[in-house]
């Protein structure tokens, strides 16, 4: 790269003001630039090779010798037997934790939205819980669920119906942890869409209903459409920290019972630090980490086209 | 604790923002008003969303003070017969809170503190200095926002221990504390900044240090304070890594110490460990109760800009 004579890249007066030599300028930069850019280095950019790297090795967690057995992690992962239920879980839970966030969370703001008294103290209620500790919501959910001493057995006796066995079952354990992974996370799908709902302009939906279009005409023709930009976003960051949930899985259930909670995030900890296959776990997280790259880079072409409409 | 409706200070860029209006402030989009049924309809429905907010919180703050009686009771007790502590003593006795606190406390605040500076001195160069490469850094610095730390946990934990960092400061506060989504965000605003202030102070021979905090930092204090937050949030509440490099009770943080109170000798003390659970949990309510506009600004400002 040819390096630029000064005052050609200096558009910016103030710079220009106090002209310097060009390695005390870089030596400036360095040192404002440089910490974070080295941390990123160390801790993000060095790692993510490193995995790479470990990924083609049989090696435990700890141990001095590793072998190297190239693409076995991988072969071995997508042809093991509990992969197909791994998968599984994943899919169900970022599935339902992604679309029925969204659809509650929409819900909760079209109905924040509207004129009523009290909504600036519901607004602030639904939002809370996203900023508690996952551990903590973990926890105390886990009382509400009790089987036997939890108010949701009440509630559910007081119908007429038992409680399942939540901790125990393996098809119960997987929408309780839906349940409080939703119950967490729907008010910032709520408040995103509630500042979107707020800049769509009152003057169409006036124009609209004065044409005579209803409430839910005026929804649907109106509203939505303007929501498109931000559904597309929220589909996009809830899809990311649903396939990251550690969390709860960790407080309430630790990936079982018989592995009905494991996600591919859960697994790749349990791998790599209670089983302590470190190679293996790499080569889970290097697939995970592509399903990520895949979906983030699905965003930015879409928004691309978005922006320039 | 509603929602206040009326602005104190007006901060052009929340006026997009729901919190800056509620009942009264008329100004949003919103359906014609209607009569009679739907507005009760409305407000049962308000009611059932604030109810499954707040029964768990509510669920656990009661079960904190009830004694085992009352809480291994069928049919349900909701409300204990008095409000005893014993459970808090009894989760003080029987985990070192007081160490969790206080190492919650200071990686929070430590690990905060740098990242924002972090955040601040590397938009500030990318935007104001001179350097050849600054696309390129700045290209580096946003491209680590696809690199969750989760996926990189076993290289990470390999490094920190075999620097024989397990069960240090900084151990947990240095792999998490570069600043990507903070530089983003500080970037963006400082683009928009007025240049005329910066030349004066040029002028006067401020050097880019003093520009940055004298001129540069007061000036941009509500988005500061904005991104702060969420970042103490977070890090309040960080969870895996602390769960890998740390193993001696004295050191963990809140959410791993918390943890400890689960399922001694197979059955869980239910009272202990929601007293343990209201500790780690009401600080931060509270927090957010009194700086909610700032926090949801911060929550917010991603989407906006995103």
């Amino acid at each position: 790269m040819p390096r630029p004579t000064p005052g050609e890249q200096d558009q910016n007066p103030v710079v220009q003001r106090k002209r310097r030599t060009p390695w005390k300028s870089w030596l400036l930069f360095l040192l404002f630039a440089g910490p974070n850019v080295a941390l990123l280095v160390i801790f993000t950019y060095k790692p993510l090779v490193q995995s790479l790297q470990y990924s083609l090795l049989q090696w435990n967690i700890g141990s001095a010798t590793a072998r190297f057995i190239g693409l076995d992690n991988y072969v071995n992962w997508f042809t093991d037997p509990a992969t197909a239920n791994v998968v599984r879980v994943t899919v169900i839970f970022t599935l339902v934790t992604v679309v029925g966030g969204m659809v509650l969370g929409l819900s909760l703001a079209l109905l924040l939205n509207r004129k009523l008294r009290g909504t600036g103290m519901a607004r602030t209620v639904v939002v809370a819980p996203y900023v508690l500790s996952g551990v903590a919501v973990g926890l105390l959910w886990l009382f509400v669920f009790d089987p036997n001493f939890g108010v949701l057995g009440a509630v559910l006796k007081s119908v007429g119906l038992g409680s399942p066995d939540w901790y125990n079952d393996p098809a119960w354990a997987l929408p309780m942890i839906i349940v409080v992974y939703l119950w967490k996370n729907v008010g910032y799908v709520a408040l995103i869409y509630l500042a979107a709902l707020q800049a769509v302009p009152k003057d169409l939906i006036e124009a609209a209903t004065l044409d005579g279009a209803g409430p839910f005409a005026n929804f649907r023709n109106v509203v939505l459409p303007l929501l498109g930009p931000t559904t597309f976003f929220l589909s996009v960051t809830t899809l990311l920290s649903s396939l990251q949930s550690f969390d709860i899985i960790q407080a309430m259930t630790k990936g079982g019972p018989l592995e009905g909670t494991t996600t591919m995030m859960y697994q790749i900890y349990q791998e790599g630090f209670a089983t302590g296959r470190a190679g293996y776990s790499s080569a889970i997280a290097t697939v995970l980490f592509f399903v990520l790259l895949v979906v983030t880079a699905v965003q930015m072409l879409f928004i691309q086209k978005k922006v320039h409409y | 604790m509603s929602l206040d409706v009326r602005r104190k200070s007006p901060v052009p860029r929340e006026d997009m923002l729901p919190w800056t209006d509620g009942e009264g402030a008329g100004k949003r989009a919103q359906q014609p008003p209607r009569k009679g049924r739907p507005r009760i309809g409305g407000y049962l429905l308000m009611l059932l969303a604030v109810a499954a907010m707040v029964l768990p919180l509510v669920w656990m703050l009661l079960a904190s003070f009830k004694q085992r009686d009352e809480i291994y009771t069928v049919p349900i007790q909701w409300v204990p017969e008095s409000f005893a502590l014993s459970n808090y003593v009894g989760a003080l006795a029987a985990v070192p809170f007081g160490n969790f606190f206080i190492n919650s406390l200071i990686t929070t605040v430590v690990g905060a503190t740098l990242k924002i500076t972090l955040g601040l001195t590397t938009a500030y160069a990318v935007v104001f200095l001179e350097f050849p490469f600054k696309k390129f850094v700045f290209g580096l610095v946003v491209f680590a926002l696809l690199v969750p730390q989760q996926i990189v946990i076993i290289p990470n934990y390999t490094l920190i221990s075999d620097l024989g960092w397990i069960n240090t400061y900084q151990g947990l506060i240095l792999p998490g504390l570069a600043s990507a989504f903070g530089t983003f965000l500080f970037r963006q605003h400082f683009l928009t900044l007025p240049v005329s202030i910066l030349e004066a102070a040029a002028l006067d021979g401020a050097s880019h240090w003093t520009r940055l905090w004298r001129f540069v930092v007061p000036i941009s204090a509500p988005t500061i304070a904005a991104v702060a937050l969420v970042s103490i949030v977070s890090e309040w509440n960080e969870y895996l890594w602390p769960l890998l490099v740390v193993d001696k009770a004295e050191m963990m943080t809140l959410p791993v110490g918390l943890t400890l109170l689960q399922n001694n000798d197979g059955v869980t003390n239910w009272g202990v460990l929601m007293a343990g659970t209201v500790l780690i949990t009401v600080p931060v309510l509270i927090v957010f109760f009194l700086l909610q506009r700032r926090i949801v600004t911060g929550l917010t400002s991603g989407a906006v800009t995103g």
